[in-house]
């Protein structure tokens, strides 16, 4: 099934990609040129066959709840782009009122 | 002095260190000469860690005089880009995450420095683990050192050319499609994916976390073992590392004798098999059956849909994994934005490099509302049926044997403007993975003067038939791996 240009530009704002010039042309024929091969798994009838998630059977093991070191809020912070009074700095979120 | 220290595997320096023959010290200069010479060619390594490679090296010494050495003192080797070490600036092969120095070292890593590894630098890889040749660096790309107009393959082909060129004794990798394996065929070294759970993935940059597994390249099947049985085993801070016995060296010399090795037609069928690498997996298939090893066909019927379901798996993951990267925390920011989500998007658009933005493109994708059932819980449905393919062949076989790559290394540029093209490279290495099975790859001879790789995959849990199998082979094929001469 084909990318349209519309679609590129939805799951392009989904997944927070910036789009440059030439970006939407890009994505739209390289994509539908790997879904084109990836369609063959519809060939396959999977109604009876249950999914796979994770491939190794490890126990959920669960452990005592016991506070311990972790990093200093210096060490978290040390490659941050941008910090302030011991915060990690982005631009605003809200419009101002 | 006869033999170039820079040629040798672990066992044979650890014999030299405790003669005193020569000392880590000496031992890291050679090496460090050996990168001087060779890396402006092969370009294997992002970044040197000279200061703490010294600093590691005396301290292997030390330990060396008084009788307190572990398995790898004074051993040079060298970190792919995307497993985390303390105060080194590792930015798995991205431009996003230039300049990002980890706050504590993953696991693994820590158990090989433990055991008195010295490290020598970090290696170049495919962006994020993304690729099949190393040239979707974020940097630059590696050369083959068998020939250096081709490319190491990839993802980790910076540690696979490390150890082809007698830069490092052994290196780490990572594998989630073949990445580990089939730089170790194209580069003619030696190269295994443990069984998903065997290693703790803490401090691996994720690429596809049901996927991916850390693994060594060496020089020798025994240097395989060692370096997996040091890395192995239960950690808290991965829950998906198993506490399993770790006895992946149980056997290792007891030979093929009456060991079914089972040959999946389908594997030797793939689209793009050269003849070169045919002929030389047929023939170290005649060596192993010479050894007592006994040949069964097996099948492997869904192996024509693992690419596509491999192809929706690992991008859905990516694309969940890579979110974390926003511009906030660490790495690259473009705060020239009137909002968060125009920052976030401008920072991704421009660090992240083409294949990972097609692949975070087709997981969100392959994610998104209406279209989740149509590919990602079909492939997770044909993961099951890829699974159980291989559940059935190894109800008649012991292990698994076929090429690694169906091809020898391939000229730098030849596939980058076909993504699909890439993406074959994988074919033959990828149901490992999608399973959770260990594979190994075993140099076996040459195809047009570059190096072939046969693959030895088991079932879970059961790297000691990988590595009995690969040691069978080592042994009778006389098998020793060579380190290409580059100058």
């Amino acid at each position: 099934m084909p990318l349209s240009r519309d679609q590129v530009r939805h799951v392009a704002l989904l997944a927070r990609l910036g789009l440059e010039q030439g970006d939407e042309d890009f994505y739209a024929e390289q994509l539908s040129g790997i879904l084109r091969h990836i369609d063959r798994l519809q060939e396959l009838n999977t109604d009876a066959i249950p999914p796979t998630a994770q491939v190794v059977e490890v126990a959920a093991t669960l452990r005592e709840d016991v506070p311990r070191p972790c990093l200093t809020q210096e060490e978290a912070l040390a490659n941050a782009p941008a910090a302030v009074d011991g915060f990690f700095r982005v631009p605003s979120i809200q419009e101002e009122a | 002095m006869t033999l170039d220290p820079t040629h040798l595997t672990i066992s044979e320096l650890r014999h030299m260190l405790d003669e005193r023959e020569l000392s880590a010290q000496e031992l890291l200069g050679l090496h460090l000469e050996r990168i001087e010479a060779a890396d402006a060619d092969v370009k294997a390594f992002l970044r040197l860690t000279t200061a703490r490679a010294a600093e590691q090296a005396q301290a292997a010494d030390r330990a060396l005089r008084d009788g307190t050495a572990g398995p790898l003192a004074g051993i040079p080797m060298a970190v792919k880009d995307v497993l985390c070490v303390k105060g080194v600036e590792t930015t798995a092969g991205s431009q996003i995450l230039k300049g990002f120095k980890p706050p504590y070292t993953g696991t693994a890593v820590q158990r090989i420095f433990d055991a008195g590894a010295v490290m020598l630098g970090v290696t170049n890889c495919d962006e994020f683990a993304m690729g099949s040749s190393t040239e979707n660096s974020g940097y630059f790309p590696t050369h083959n050192p068998w020939s250096l107009d081709r490319v190491p393959g990839g993802s980790s082909g910076g540690s696979a050319a490390a150890v082809a060129a007698g830069e490092a004794t052994f290196s780490l990798g990572t594998d989630t499609g073949g990445s580990i394996r089939q730089p170790a065929a194209l580069c003619g070294v030696i190269g295994m994916k443990p069984t998903y759970g065997r290693v703790s993935r803490y401090g691996l940059i994720a690429f596809a976390s049901s996927l991916d597994q850390i693994g060594p390249f060496t020089r020798s099947v025994e240097d395989c073992a060692l370096i997996l049985q040091t890395m192995a085993g239960h950690d808290p801070l991965d829950s998906t590392c198993a506490d399993r016995p770790n006895n992946v060296a149980r056997g290792l010399h007891d030979g093929v004798e009456r060991i079914r090795l089972g040959v999946p037609r389908e594997y030797f069928e793939v689209k793009g098999m050269e003849s070169g690498v045919r002929l030389a997996i047929q023939k170290a298939l005649n060596t192993l059956e010479a050894a007592g090893a006994e040949l069964v066909d097996v099948s492997l019927p869904h192996t024509d849909y693992g690419l596509a379901a491999y192809y929706i798996i690992a991008p859905a993951e990516c694309s969940s994994n890579l979110a974390r990267f926003d511009g906030v925390r660490y790495g690259m920011s473009e705060q020239d934005a009137q909002n968060i989500t125009e920052a976030y998007m401008k920072t991704r658009r421009k660090g992240f490099g083409a294949e990972v933005r097609r692949r975070v493109m087709l997981g969100t994708y392959a994610l998104s509302s209406g279209y989740y059932d149509a590919y990602y819980l079909k492939a997770q449905k044909v993961r099951t049926l890829i699974k159980q393919d291989f559940d059935d062949a190894f109800a008649n076989c012991d292990a698994i044997v076929s090429a690694t790559s169906p091809t020898v290394a391939f000229p730098i540029g030849s596939r980058t403007q076909d993504p699909l093209s890439m993406y074959l490279c994988d074919v033959l290495t990828l149901g490992g993975n999608l399973a959770g099975l260990p594979g190994i790859s075993v140099p076996c001879g040459m195809s047009d003067g570059l190096p072939v790789g046969l693959q030895v995959l088991a079932p879970q849990w059961r790297e000691d038939i990988t590595l009995r199998v690969a040691r069978a082979y080592e042994l009778a094929a006389d098998m020793r791996v060579e380190v290409a001469l580059v100058d």
